[in-house]
């Protein structure tokens, strides 16, 4: 039985013909069960063994290398505070001290009402606009305290709906039609792959016996 | 002052990155020539063109191309991870044109006789992930990519591969890893040159966006052109991505050591002058990695010889402005925090050095500093990058290590007063609101 | 070995030599005496170069720069510095990060005493720490599997034990999570690390982040003893260092022994010490968790305490008296013996019970004669095979160390495995080619790639392309190719594989087989002659009579056999028909000369108690026919004695003499007689030991590193040598081993017509898990909790066919009896079979397995009703 929805589970395989190997789609598949439950439950992180042919174990560890994967539930909307360079000087700290207030949750926490989660983050490249601030990954561009906190009016409203999805959308453009590579390329590529692999087995092998 | 526009010819419209858009600026014009020139006619141009990489180490294009080993299976890679603190041209580029970007691809690809193509987009640009995947598909419904790309019998697939928020993927072989599915370990190099034993242990040449938007240009007007703009090895344009206490921080296009700090920073059409007019304190040339410099190196130009000679890099291409009211302890601390939380861990100086290094610059700043805690950093940094030189020596896998040094022995060193009277106060001494 | 290899000339601070080509750096300074320091770096897994604590300055194409000597491969013209200030002053920077955020509670940690780190803080930290800061803070142990605790506190992030459950055990039960300082190792959320390999990670963790539950607290290293040992839980004979507090046993570590198990352990092996010391002290003889102190003997239907005379009086009576009978008194047993023991016991039946019915197998291995008759492969030949076919059971679950290295071979060689699918198994995913057999097909498989001409029929799973590739791939006369061999199926007739791995060996000639028999000794036993015709030190007399096993079984049942000796070992839970088994036992007198308390035991008339593993001195011979060494470290408890004292006490109660006065001498005896390397061996206990009947190669032991196997000590230690070396050496000109038996004595023995498949029935597999009712597993209070309960596994195909889920109850029912079981999904299950275990029980004790089993058939079928 699939965890993911059957549009979701398509997607996915749709995604894992466009790589040479399963496990490249770990983090687009990542990505896909984040937008399924809003984070990586076990039973998502399960399903994302099975499609590369990983353990969970694996796939655990690999998630948890990347800041974007959470492995508990977090809010509608995750709002990200840059206090990276360029955003210091630009007045970070003093913004994210505000939205801590504003938003009712800590940093790395979630509000009560389930709809805000506030991380500081690194430098997300939007050092013109500082300090900068990301919603669910869009980018809103509101720098000060004044235009935060309408932000938060209307996030609080659904009227940002239309830019700012759910947390764990995160590209709302599909690929459309697929690879035009021909399946004796793609098993071409495999092969080489397995020899390239074999050739440094044999390598350290043959060097440490 | 502003020179010839290459890569963002097209950025001032609203539509710049639809196809039609692209199409009625000449888009694509590039990727025809190419298609009409033998591969390596291709190679030759860009060699010519002395194209430097613009994602950090600024090796040159063509060069690299000619360094793929010969095999029956070769993959390019774009790099767009970037993530180098205060550098956002590339970010730019994926959101304003993205068609530039594929078009130089599939020109890199056909040089390179290349027929899968992958562009890793750092996971935080949902924005940059639709419009070059919305670009993709549009490519291959007008026949740019895919089979037989505008009949030349040459085909290419491209895949928009996502990130997923980690700095270290975009050093080449941690994003190698994160191609293939893995945690973003940098690998060991040698023996892991991506020309040699790259994606899935494939020949693989890994380039920037920037570098690879620079393709159709120098396709359409040839390397000589482009060699002809700016001065020496460093030719044509670069983006600079102008940030911190400037009254108009921005992305702008230079021609190549054509141009200062001076002028970026004070000039109206880029950077417009220091906010309030302040001095100067410091400039972070190059994203956080590298040396910084002071007022005296105003007037060096904006070319990678000339930024190499006083000690520090181009880099990413990001300039960091700090005036009189930044406190460039603080500074040095948040760019240590940066490094601490980005370490992938692997290597022991770096995963452990960069958090030991981080909280001695937290106690200085915020309270508890120490005068012997100078000396300690310091040694803690040549523990890292011994003998502390510029370019530094390693003692870690990959460079992210030997970068951890350069902000605090920057600060120490131009500073010394400034942590004195850090210590001394037991703490920052500037009230908060003075940093703005 | 003269093979060449091709050298290199670097130089190690400024001295020439000459290196094999493609060495790491960190081994070719190794050469010159001088010990880089090392943390992540383990010569059995591949290197990463991550802790950086072997810096070195290499000399490059930019000058000398600093370079892992664990990563770097020597090149020639290579010139290494090991002791420059720069290289000083890296290491001692890595060194003190490392202990920047280690907690140094060395103290209160296991590993205190014989932790790399602290011996490393010791030679070259500084003793003050500059680090002030607050440490880094996780909560404090936790469990992270049913055996293995994890304190992330003192974890240096090496890699070792996540390379581990990756690269050597395949299955990646534990990863590093998080990024940076906040790496930690960590299982799948809801999943614990359970792995069969689990205790390796503890061994291989150079600080004291992984601790193992069943040692935690009970032991300050410096109050440990040791002893070089071999394990006797299965047949692959894993080298130890066995280690004991007082006479308390305390620790198996693995020995990095290059022939077998290269310092890999199973946990099976390692965690079951409580069962030989009697730590979960239970006085209930019917239990496996019972040691036996003292003989015992039957009065009045109740076992009582006896004395060794009134007891070894009662046996011979007993024995004696139905030997005066033809076909009157058998033995069963020996597998769990030593050599010495097992000769000493087969003496005794042959030459004082004068019977020739002895086996040393439960009806669940393979024809001794044909055993001895196929070529042998040694272990490094079936991992380095080009082609490996395989004929057994799952190995991970039934010879688990054999499986790590065969994985290892498949897996990082270019090795091709063909399996003979007979249900799940661990190296599938590594196979090149899956044959699905069925239960009663494998000789028919076999025959069709043999030949041909033969086909299959048409309902067989396998095609008649996937035939000719393997037939393409075994290649004419099979070089290269090893087949391993075990009883995939229990309640199969050995007849069935016999006859594939005849086929197999006449068309091969060039092919080797390794025998997958489980029982710890029973290559040992059998080449100590435990089995009608076979001759002590190896051979096959044909034609010589005598019952094996299942005929013994028989013959009691039908009265014609009245008594029986078993050594060693429990017979029920081992003979699958356990109904059979215990009318055979009911209907004879019965003698056990056995460590351990059992069921059998009720059904026994006089208890020896003998010691058992780590009590004993001797020589063991594992599947591949290596002879090594087991050496005591206790003593056995109560007035247990050896099973050469036993057999020889025995023998002079029943007016013989055995004039084998010692094991010692027993060794020599066998040596001298037979060629068997019986005392060679004994006298170096430290040795990787010798493989029997074979030209002797020696194999050359690495240099010790305590990095590499952190708490084994020096283990050149000549402990045995100690205690046998008293006995002089036997002349080298050794008496010729008996010569193989020629593989046309052991042709016969053809499969009965293959009786028709019912359409509505399933054919029943019967397959072993690790965890097992056994001594080992049942004596062992930290293993006991991880035995499954029974469930029964099936294919997709037959659970949708039957309307069936995962978890739901079905009725099996056999021409013998109906049970109820739980089912499981498995497609490695083929198509019409249902698998059970035969170490598993239902909820109310039984095992469904064994009483579904038709002991007479070729192969057992049943139906299934939903319940
Ligand atoms: C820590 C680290 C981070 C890097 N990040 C980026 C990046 O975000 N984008 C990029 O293009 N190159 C980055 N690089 C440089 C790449 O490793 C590589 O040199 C570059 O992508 C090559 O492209 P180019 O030759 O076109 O510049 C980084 C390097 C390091 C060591
Ligand atoms: S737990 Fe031990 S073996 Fe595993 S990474 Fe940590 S220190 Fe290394
Ligand atoms: S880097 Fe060589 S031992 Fe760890």
């Amino acid at each position: 039985m699939s965890h993911f929805r059957v549009d979701l589970r398509q997607r996915a395989e749709e995604t894992i013909a466009l790589y040479p190997h399963a496990r490249s789609a770990m983090l687009p598949l990542l990505h896909l069960a984040q937008e399924q439950d809003g984070y990586l439950s076990e039973a998502g992180i399960e399903e994302v063994a099975e499609l590369t042919g990983t353990t969970p174990a694996d796939v655990r560890g690999t998630a948890s290398f990347y800041d974007m994967f959470h492995l508990e539930p977090v809010g509608t909307y995750v709002v990200g505070v840059c206090t990276n360079i360029a955003c210091l000087l630009g007045g970070a700290s003093e913004l994210l001290d505000h939205a801590r207030r504003a938003l009712g949750a800590e940093v790395g926490a979630t509000s009560d009402d389930g709809l805000f989660t506030l991380e500081e983050t690194e430098c997300l490249a939007d050092c013109d606009r500082a300090p900068c601030v990301s919603v669910n990954h869009r980018f809103v561009r509101t720098t000060t305290v004044a235009a935060f906190d309408e932000l938060v009016d209307e996030l609080r409203a659904g009227a940002r709906d239309h830019d700012i999805p759910r947390h764990g959308t995160l590209v709302r453009v599909r690929r459309s039609g697929g690879l035009r590579s021909s399946s004796e390329e793609i098993a071409l590529e495999r092969r080489v792959a397995r020899e390239a692999r074999e050739r440094r087995a044999n390598d350290v092998k043959g060097a440490s016996s | 002052m502003s020179g010839v526009p290459i890569v963002t010819a097209r950025a001032r419209y609203e539509d710049s990155y639809t196809l039609a858009r692209y199409l009625s600026t000449g888009g694509y014009e590039g990727l025809r020539r190419a298609l009409t020139m033998f591969p390596d006619d291709v190679v030759a141009q860009v060699d010519e063109a002395s194209l430097l990489g613009r994602g950090g180490a600024g090796f040159p294009a063509g060069r690299k191309w000619q360094m793929l080993r010969a095999a029956e299976v070769t993959y390019l890679v774009v790099n767009g991870d970037e993530s180098e603190p205060a550098t956002f041209k590339d970010h730019f580029l994926l959101e304003r044109d993205p068609h530039q970007l594929i078009e130089g691809v599939v020109i890199a690809a056909y040089a390179l006789q290349v027929t899968r193509a992958f562009i890793f987009v750092r996971g935080e640009f949902a924005l940059g992930l639709e419009r070059v995947q919305q670009a993709v598909n549009d490519a291959y419904a007008h026949g740019a990519l895919g089979r037989n790309i505008f009949d030349s019998k040459f085909s290419l697939d491209v895949v928009v591969h996502p990130g997923a928020g980690a700095y270290i993927c975009g050093e080449e072989t941690a994003l190698l890893e994160a191609l293939e599915g893995k945690r973003g370990f940098p690998r060991i190099k040698p023996p892991f040159f991506p020309a040699v034993h790259g994606l899935y242990g494939a020949p693989t040449v890994v380039n920037n966006v920037e570098t690879m938007s620079n393709l159709p240009w120098i396709m359409i007007h040839g390397g000589a052109a482009f060699a002809a703009l700016g001065v020496g090895r460093s030719s044509g344009t670069r983006l600079f991505a102008l940030a911190g206490r400037v009254n108009s921080p921005g992305v702008y296009e230079v021609e190549m050591a054509k141009s200062t700090f001076r002028d970026l920073i004070y000039d109206p059409a880029w950077g417009g002058g220091v906010i309030g007019g302040a001095e100067v304190r410091a400039i972070i040339p190059g994203g956080v990695s590298a040396p910084w410099f002071g007022p005296e190196h105003l007037d060096v130009a904006l070319g990678q010889d000339e930024v190499a000679a006083h000690g520090s890099m181009l880099g990413s291409g990001s300039v960091v402005v700090l005036d009189e009211t930044s406190c460039v302890v603080r500074a040095a601390w948040r760019i240590t925090k940066f490094f601490a939380r980005e370490s992938c861990g692997q290597c022991t100086p770096c995963r452990e050095g960069s958090g030991w290094i981080e909280r001695a610059m937290y106690r200085l700043e915020h309270g508890g500093g120490r005068h012997e805690d100078l000396a300690l950093l310091l040694d803690l940094c040549d523990n890292i990058a011994p003998g502390l030189g510029w370019p530094p020596q390693q003692t870690t896998i990959c460079v992210l290590g030997s970068s951890i040094p350069s902000a605090v022995n920057s600060a120490i060193s131009m500073f010394p007063d400034e942590f004195a009277r850090h210590v001394a106060h037991g703490g920052c001494p500037y009230p908060t609101e003075a940093l703005r | 070995m003269s093979e060449s290899v091709e050298t290199v000339s670097i130089t190690v601070n400024g001295r020439a030599l000459e290196v094999p080509v493609g060495e790491l750096v960190i081994e070719a300074v190794g050469r010159t005496g001088v010990y880089v320091p090392r943390f992540c770096y383990h010569p059995r897994m591949e290197p990463v170069g991550v802790c950086r604590m072997c810096l070195v300055e290499v000399d490059g194409p930019r000058g000398a720069t600093l370079q892992p000597a664990c990563y770097v491969r020597v090149s020639e013209g290579m010139g290494v510095v090991t002791d420059s200030d720069k290289v000083k002053k890296a290491q001692d920077g890595v060194l003190e990060f490392l202990l920047a955020n280690h907690p140094l509670d060395c103290p209160v940690c296991d590993k205190g005493g014989e932790c790399p780190l602290q011996d490393q803080a010791v030679t070259h930290g500084s003793g003050e720490s500059r680090f002030v800061e607050e440490k880094r803070h996780f909560a404090k142990p936790i469990e992270i599997g049913a055996l293995v605790m994890l304190d992330r506190e003192r974890c240096i992030q090496c890699a070792r034990c996540t390379r581990f459950s990756a690269e050597v055990a395949g299955d990646s039960e534990i990863a590093f999570a998080g990024r940076g300082e906040n790496i930690e190792v960590a299982p799948a959320p809801g999943r614990p690390f359970d792995s069969v390999f689990s205790g390796n990670t503890v061994q291989i963790c150079p600080v004291g982040a992984l601790t193992a539950k069943p040692y935690r607290f009970s032991a300050r290293p410096w109050d440990l003893d040791q002893v070089e040992s071999t394990c006797t839980t299965c047949a692959v004979g894993c080298r130890v260092a066995v280690q004991s507090s007082g006479n308390r046993l305390t620790r198996v570590l693995g020995l990095d022994s290059e022939p077998v198990n290269q310092g890999w352990l199973c946990d099976k092996g390692r965690f079951s010490l409580d069962s030989v010391d009697g730590n979960d002290a239970s006085a209930d003889p019917l239990s496996s968790a019972t040691r036996i102190r003292e003989p015992l003997v039957r009065e009045n239907g109740v076992l009582r305490a006896a004395s060794w005379s009134e007891a070894l009086t009662r046996a011979a009576e007993i024995l004696g008296n139905a030997a005066e009978v033809t076909g009157g008194v058998g033995a069963i047993g020996g597998a769990a013996l030593t050599n010495e023991g097992a000769f000493a016991w087969g003496r005794f039946v042959r030459e004082v019970l004068h019977s020739e019915n002895l086996d040393a197998q439960y009806g669940d291995g393979l024809d001794g004669g044909l055993l001895q008759a196929l070529p042998r492969a040694t272990i490094a030949q079936a991992s380095r095979a080009r082609v490996l076919v395989t004929l057994c059971g799952d190995l991970r679950e039934e010879l688990p160390v054999l499986y790590l290295r065969l994985r290892d071979g498949v897996a990082r060689t270019t090795t091709t495995l063909v399996e003979f699918a007979f249900g799940p198994s661990a190296l599938a995913p590594l196979a090149t080619e899956r044959l699905a057999v069925r239960p009663g097909e494998a000789h028919l498989v076999a025959e069709a790639i043999a030949n041909r001409e033969r086909t299959l029929s048409k309902d067989s799973l396998v095609t008649a392309e996937a035939l000719s590739r393997v037939r393409d791939r075994l290649g004419d006369r099979g070089a290269g190719v090893v087949f391993v061999v075990g009883r995939a199926n229990l309640a199969e007739d050995p007849a069935v594989i016999e006859s594939a791995l005849r086929t197999f060996a006449q068309r091969y000639p060039e092919a080797t087989f390794l025998p997958a028999l489980r029982r710890a000794n029973v290559a040992g036993a059998l080449d100590m002659g435990w089995g009608p015709g076979l001759i002590p030190g190896g051979g096959f007399r044909a034609g010589t009579g005598g019952r094996d096993a299942l005929a013994q079984l028989r013959a009691m049942r039908a009265g014609e056999q009245r008594a029986l000796l078993l050594v060693g070992g429990c017979l029920l839970g081992n003979v699958l028909d356990d109904t059979g088994a215990r009318e055979a036992l009911a209907a004879g007198e019965v003698v056990a000369v056995t460590g351990h308390g059992g069921a059998t035991l009720e059904y026994c008339d006089v208890v020896l108690p003998a010691s058992v593993q780590h009590e004993r001195l001797g020589t063991v011979t594992n599947l591949e026919g290596r002879v090594s060494a087991v050496a005591p470290k206790i003593v056995a408890p109560g007035s247990a004695w050896s099973d050469v004292a036993i057999a020889g006490e025995l023998a002079a109660a029943c007016g013989g003499d055995l004039a084998l006065s010692s094991v010692e001498e027993t060794a020599r005896v066998i040596e001298a007689t037979t060629g068997y390397p019986t005392l060679t061996v004994l006298n170096d206990g430290a040795s990787d030991g010798l493989l029997a009947r074979r030209p002797f190669t020696d194999v050359v032991r690495a240099p010790f590193d305590p990095m590499a196997f952190p708490g084994v000590r020096s283990i050149n230690s000549a402990v045995n040598g100690e205690l046998a070396g008293s006995l002089e050496a036997v002349n080298p000109t050794r008496a010729p081993a008996p010569s193989a038996p020629a593989l046309a004595d052991v042709m016969g023995g053809a499969v009965v017509a293959t009786p028709a498949r019912d359409a509505y029935a399933l054919a029943l597999r019967v397959s072993r898990r690790l965890y097992d009712r056994g001594v080992a597993v049942q004596g062992s209070p930290f293993l006991r909790p991880l035995v499954a309960p029974a469930s029964a596994t099936l294919n997709h195909f037959d659970l949708d066919r039957l309307g069936l889920a995962t978890g739901d109850s079905v009725r099996v029912a056999s021409s013998r009896t109906s049970v109820t079981v739980r089912v499981v999904l498995d497609d490695e299950t083929p198509r019409g079979t249902i698998e059970l275990s035969a170490s598993l029980l239902d909820e109310d004790g039984n095992c469904p397995a064994s009483g579904l089993y038709e002991p007479e058939a070729l192969y057992s079928q049943v139906k299934l009703a939903t319940t």
